[in-house]
């Protein structure tokens, strides 16, 4: 059994100028960050961090924008023996008083002993700290130790155990940043063998990226494994596909890009939003896994990728498909790459009023939902009813999982942990049946809101819009609603209000609308507010959003 | 001119990001620093003014310091269209 540094100096000293990482950035030319460099570029902030006395086992919350000193202090941190954990950056759209809060909440339950940022954000993080805080430093970027070649017996990452925490991985929004996924060496290394049988890794294998690291499908998937593998990975960001799509397929053709892992509904945006003249000359043939991840699957975002794809090269069996959670590392389950994901055709009616799978009975409606594919060779999966008696096939129930890469915990949160696990048993708290052998995952327990493979918490954005003058506590909704178009869901945000002013109305729905997404980075796509009366409360006295999801739908068709 | 190109946007803003038709947009009110059009939808308002007023607008220039309301997004449309 290795260590993350461990595995990084033995791939540096093995094949030193190899491309570890070809860095994209719009603004300017891609930068070939080689294994020797990466390390020379890690231990710079490792000096750094030894400078501000970190020990090993204390966590380091970097706050940097997607780009080298993101990777550099990432890996620094590693090779001391720290515990890294990336914290989204601050955007223009995101309001300074509630990054800071959520910074500070963070802070409060993670208890860093340092903060990494650039010079010209240290007041914002300043603003955020308090006397007898935890953070005993807050370094900033260019205020680093200068390069050189790594003094061995410094990197206290060399001699960490393999049940050592690695690296935190927290999920995004107020709630989302108070449970931090705690990883270890051995769970990393564990999920990456079995990811790698899965996806018959060779060294020759060429990642391509454009995942955030913040998110355990960008970390694990989109960074860890190709380095940790000794592959070679193309990384572009975000903000910069988001505007520009076509850079992946561009990427992937450069650079013969093998593997990519997106979220269902970036082959809809791709398949959409990408112009013919962006595609002259991009040939897609080395593709050969694009795998689904991150939010719920739908075959149909296959099929408009592929057809809008293939006269560049793309091959039908490399659109694949699997079920993740950072929870288990990454990978759950993984789609065979021989062939296509599975479809299976259900009976729509009995599906969805018996939660049964079967073969779609006389003139009943056809239901094509598609697989996950097998749990990855470490992984268990088991689905339960509600009285945690195990279903038989083909009935949904709670998928729960056990494997050699679970989480450690979700750190300094026992609570959380004890809730999260049954007989040792993972509660996904995900929906799903299995049908020979190959998991379908078809909603969840939870009301979390996937948007974009971003997991959102309806009471986050609920509790902002109470915030808004006119809102009264209590009085507002939130729920997803799947858009086939965007082949991802639609937040929908719901406030009761006194007034019966249309104007007004229309004023409070703006401020709601404003005032959430600056708050939450989360974009609403209907606001509705309504008289008083209308949201369906449980017998409680809790907001029942399932049905008011139901009353929405039901308003929208009679309009 | 101007007036015709932000009747369209508007009512395009509207309409198809959120999904409000007949909702007003004042000519200096913030589009993109307010989170009115979120990122996903930066690339469906730029490939809507290239279709329907044959000018192209660079993938760098989708953000709130080259157009953040419709007045800016107007000029822009505008001084391309001039060339």
């Amino acid at each position: 059994m290795t260590t993350l540094s461990e595995r990084l100096y033995a791939i540096q000293t093995r094949s030193p100028e190899q491309v570890a990482i070809y860095l994209q950035d719009a603004r300017r030319p891609d930068l070939a960050i080689t294994y020797h460099q990466l390390i020379r570029g890690g231990y710079a902030f490792s000096r750094t961090y030894l400078r501000e006395r970190i020990m090993p086992g204390e966590v380091i919350i970097l706050i940097l924008q997607h780009g080298d000193d993101l990777i550099y202090s990432f890996w620094g941190a590693v090779l001391i023996g720290a515990i890294p954990s990336i914290m989204p950056f601050l955007t223009e759209k995101l309001s300074p008083e509630k990054y800071r809060s959520d910074l500070a909440a963070l802070i409060s339950i993670t208890k860093p002993a340092a903060i990494v940022t650039y010079p010209e954000f240290e007041t914002e993080i300043q603003l955020a700290l308090k006397p007898g805080d935890s953070v005993r430093k807050v370094i900033v970027t260019n205020n680093r130790e200068p390069e050189s070649e790594p003094d061995l017996t410094l990197l206290a990452g060399l001699v960490r155990a393999p049940e050592d925490i690695a690296l935190l991985q927290h999920s995004s929004g107020t709630t989302g940043l108070q449970k931090g996924v705690a990883l270890s060496h051995r769970a990393i290394f564990n999920q990456l063998n079995a990811a790698s049988v899965a996806l018959a890794l060779t060294p020759e294998d060429v990642t391509v990226s454009w995942l955030p690291l913040y998110h355990d499908m960008g970390l694990i998937a989109g960074f860890l494994m190709p380095l940790l593998s000794g592959n070679t990975l193309v990384l572009n960001s975000p903000f910069d596909w988001v505007r520009a799509p076509h850079r992946l397929l561009q990427a992937v053709s450069q650079y013969k890009g093998t593997l990519t892992w997106l979220p269902n509904f970036a082959y809809n945006f791709c398949a959409q939003k990408i112009r013919e003249r962006h595609l002259e000359g991009v040939d897609l043939s080395s593709w050969r896994a694009v795998i689904n991840c991150s939010e719920p699957v739908h075959w149909e975002s296959h099929h408009a990728f592929y057809e809008r794809f293939k006269a560049y090269g793309l091959k039908l069996e490399a659109l694949q498909a699997s079920y993740a959670m950072a929870e288990n590392v990454f990978g759950v389950t993984q789609s065979d790459l021989s062939r296509p994901p599975r479809v299976e055709e259900i009976d729509r009616e009995v599906f969805m009023t018996h939660r049964i799978a079967c073969p779609p009975l006389d003139g009943h409606k056809v239901l094509k939902v598609m697989s996950s594919g097998r749990p990855l060779l470490n992984t268990h999966i088991r689905i339960l009813d509600e009285f945690n008696k195990d279903v038989p096939n083909g009935k949904v129930g709670e998928i729960v999982l056990q494997s050699d890469c679970m989480l450690t915990g979700y750190y300094n949160r026992p609570d959380a942990t004890e809730k999260a696990l049954f007989d040792g048993w993972f509660l996904t708290g995900d929906y799903g049946y299995v049908s020979n052998g190959e998991v379908f995952v078809s909603g969840r327990k939870k009301d979390m809101i996937i948007v974009g493979g971003r997991n959102v918490y309806p009471q986050d954005l609920e509790s902002l819009s109470y915030e808004v003058p006119g809102v009264h506590a209590g009085r507002s909704v939130a729920f997803g609603l799947f858009n086939p178009e965007a082949g991802t869901e639609d937040v929908v945000l719901i406030a009761e209000v006194n007034s019966e002013d249309e104007v007004e109305q229309q004023q409070i729905a703006d401020k709601i609308r404003e005032h959430v997404t600056r708050n939450s980075a989360v974009a609403l796509r209907y606001v509705k507010v309504v008289d008083p009366k209308w949201i369906l409360k449980t017998s409680s006295g809790k907001t029942a959003r399932a049905a008011n999801k139901e009353k929405f739908l039901k308003e929208l068709e009679n309009q | 001119m101007e007036d015709l190109i932000m009747t369209a946007l508007e009512e395009y803003i509207s309409t198809k990001i959120l999904k409000q038709p007949g909702r007003k947009i004042g000519t200096d009110e913030a589009l993109i620093s307010s989170g009115m059009i979120d990122s996903f939808s930066l690339v469906d308002l730029a490939l809507f003014v290239e279709d329907k007023f044959n000018v192209r607008i660079d993938d760098a220039e989708l953000n709130a310091q080259t157009f953040n309301n419709l007045n800016e997004l107007a000029a822009l449309i505008e001084s391309r269209q001039k060339k």
